[in-house]
């Protein structure tokens, strides 16, 4: 495989509140190839999102900081730059879109106001240049009479529109990678099909590498090529959007897919994932999703699983794969269809 | 529509009539909304209109004035004030009261606004900084606040006065500026500090925005209308807190005139020429009236929770 275009290393960013360390991303690691689609999926509050923010720089500190790990972005570790080197990078190399369409958006400013904005700050494009660039990005995103309503204001579009419009200012200056942090959550279902589609439409034609963060499987399913799956900051399970879905081997993941219906199986009821996610709070030792897991073992609750190799660049943090797991417990989580294709190992 | 009309025209046309019909009205910005209910509030009309006209009659002094500034007549000494002849009466030198009162407001108006513009600014930066940054920069800039708050402030303005020389507009707008910017910090401090969390704040950041421009182009605009609001109301007070200093003999030094001064010195006449203080003082009250209504009208305009 040729260099990565983002590597992150082994990354830890941590919270520091007055009940404790919180440990919001906690040894988190991957690679991410030019054009490539990587979903990093997990509930609300497995580290997702401050992982995003941990790339861009932009934890508020205090309380958070990011105290371990490297970014590698071109070869260049982003945690050792300057402020100014990485002002530089953010909007520019690396782009971000966010959840909340209907307040990402400046109301005081018109719409080619703010798309304009990041061009200048950018590409050292004058004021008329920059406009062209708004108004032609509006086009890109497919924004009807771009040319008129780029001096319209946020609150005369919709939510809908208003992402499109951050997707406009997010590829405005050709990023290498955008990170898309929830982009379709606070949207309507038709709309976000439209913006799914138009997302990926857009990465094809500006050649991007995308992080697709979501908690959406069928978003994962339909955009990325790679999924890595968090919980409670840990990446418990990376493997291609394929192996993911037909064979997930992390037990968290094969919860996860079975609590979603699926429009081709009939099921009476869907299996929940019993319990809750863990307080980040001071963790106990062991695999934090132990006291959820229906497979956990003693081990589980002493210490904490590695990755273990379950297949061609396919790692589960799970102790069912190693040693550690006796014939019958292996035997138990086949049975339930987790192990089903070990007979090959 | 035109006989000639190209698809693009027809089809701006569309949107236009799609958009009245779904109740957006076309190009409302948040200011076209704030004008609209601003012309809708009478007081606020009749306040902006009374404070035109008396910006407008002091400007225009020289060439409007009935007499030269300058000229004494003491033949026409204590005239009353009349229709034919002094419309406000004279003085004991004879100097014409409408005249000196048209320019005395040059002086006092643009205390009024410079006052109003510099207490902006100044406050606005303040109140900006330390919401913005919090911590330490904002506890030391909000102690500060409370300082000034805190100690009264018309013994504060006579000391300060003595101590700055001149006794021009120079002065009387900076002893105002020093201890008026408070109330504005204190306002936009908090709309910085419901603003700073909201996303677009987090967006800018995302777009690569120093933090200047974080603090001038998205947060300081978005905080404004407070502060255009406070600011008239500056204007108003800034005129009375003269003439009470020029009142104690601190303010607008003669033969400048101000409003202010002009009360001052009318209070030696007071029984014999009761007009050399009316006019002055109707002026100030009417002045701070129109500034408070105007005030509170933009208020109401520039409310960004009432919509319509």
């Amino acid at each position: 495989m040729a260099e990565p275009l983002l590597s992150v290393r082994n990354l830890k960013t941590y919270f520091y509140t007055d009940e404790g360390v919180v440990r919001a991303v906690d040894g988190l690691s991957y690679d991410l190839a030019k054009g490539e689609t990587l979903g990093i999926v997990g509930e609300s509050g497995c580290g997702k999102s401050v992982h995003a923010l941990s790339i861009m720089r932009l934890i508020p500190s205090p309380p958070g900081k990011t105290v371990d790990g490297q970014i590698l972005f071109e070869g260049k570790d982003l945690l050792r730059l300057s402020d100014e080197e990485m002002r530089h990078i953010r909007g520019n190399r690396i782009a971000m879109i966010f959840q909340e369409p209907m307040t990402s958006l400046n109301p005081v400013l018109t719409i080619g106001e703010q798309i304009a904005e990041a061009v200048i700050l950018h590409q050292k494009l004058d004021r008329r240049a920059a406009w062209e660039r708004a108004i032609e990005m509006l086009e890109r995103v497919k924004i009807p009479l771009a040319r008129e309503r780029v001096r319209d204001y946020p609150h005369q579009f919709s939510g809908g529109m208003r992402q499109r419009v951050m997707i406009a200012m997010a590829l405005s200056c050709n990023p290498s990678i955008l990170i898309a942090d929830e982009p379709t959550t606070a949207l309507d279902v038709t709309i976000q099909a439209q913006i799914l589609d138009l997302i990926r439409e857009l990465q094809q034609e500006f050649h991007m590498a995308m992080i697709m963060i979501t908690h959406n499987l069928g978003v994962v399913a339909e955009t990325c090529d790679n999924v890595v799956v968090m919980y409670a900051g840990k990446p418990v399970e990376r493997a291609d959007v394929r192996r993911t879905f037909q064979d997930p081997r992390h037990p968290y993941t094969w919860g996860l897919l079975h609590s979603v219906p699926k429009l081709y199986e009939r099921k009476e009821r869907l299996i929940p994932i019993e319990g809750q996610p863990p307080s980040l709070i001071d963790l106990p030792p062991g695999c934090s999703f132990a006291p959820r897991c229906p497979f956990a073992m003693e081990i589980c609750v002493q210490e904490n699983p590695p990755d273990y190799s379950v297949g061609p660049d396919h790692t589960a943090k799970c102790y069912l794969y190693s040693e550690h797991a006796t014939p019958e417990e292996k035997k138990a989580a086949a049975e339930a269809g987790l192990l089903a294709s070990t007979r090959t190992s | 529509m035109a006989r000639a009309a190209t698809p693009r025209q027809i089809a701006l046309e569309l949107e236009r009539r799609r958009r009245e019909a779904a109740g957006v009205a076309v190009g409302q910005s948040y200011w076209q909304i704030a004008r609209r209910r601003f012309l809708r509030h009478r007081l606020a009309l009749i306040g902006a209109g009374v404070a035109l006209a008396l910006t407008a009659t002091a400007l225009l002094a020289p060439w409007i004035a009935p007499h030269p500034f300058t000229q004494i007549d003491l033949q026409r000494r204590w005239q009353q004030p009349a229709l034919t002849g002094n419309l406000f009466g004279t003085d004991e030198l004879g100097r014409d009261v409408l005249t000196r009162i048209m320019y005395a407001g040059r002086i006092s108006l643009v205390v009024g606004y410079v006052t109003a513009v510099t207490i902006s600014i100044i406050g606005s930066l303040v109140g900006a900084l330390a919401g913005f940054y919090g911590g330490w920069v904002d506890s030391v800039l909000m102690r500060l606040v409370d300082i000034l708050i805190s100690v009264p402030t018309l013994p504060l303005y006579l000391i300060l006065a003595a101590l700055v020389p001149g006794g021009g507009v120079g002065r009387i707008v900076f002893v105002l500026s020093v201890f008026g910017w408070t109330t504005v910090a204190r306002l936009v401090r908090g709309q910085i500090l419901s603003l700073k969390s909201q996303d677009f704040v987090e967006a800018g950041r995302a777009m690569g925005a120093s933090e200047g421009r974080i603090i001038f182009r998205h947060l300081i605009p978005n905080a404004l209308a407070p502060v255009i609001v406070a600011s008239t109301l500056v204007v108003g007070n800034a005129i009375l807190i003269e003439s009470a200093l020029s009142y104690l003999g601190l303010g607008i030094q003669p033969p400048i005139p101000s409003w202010g001064n002009m009360l001052q010195r009318a209070q030696e006449y007071l029984l014999k020429a009761s007009w050399l203080a009316i006019f002055p003082g109707l002026c100030i009250f009417i002045t701070v009236l129109s500034f408070n209504f105007l005030g509170d009208g933009l208020r109401d305009a520039l409310d960004p929770r009432l919509k319509t």
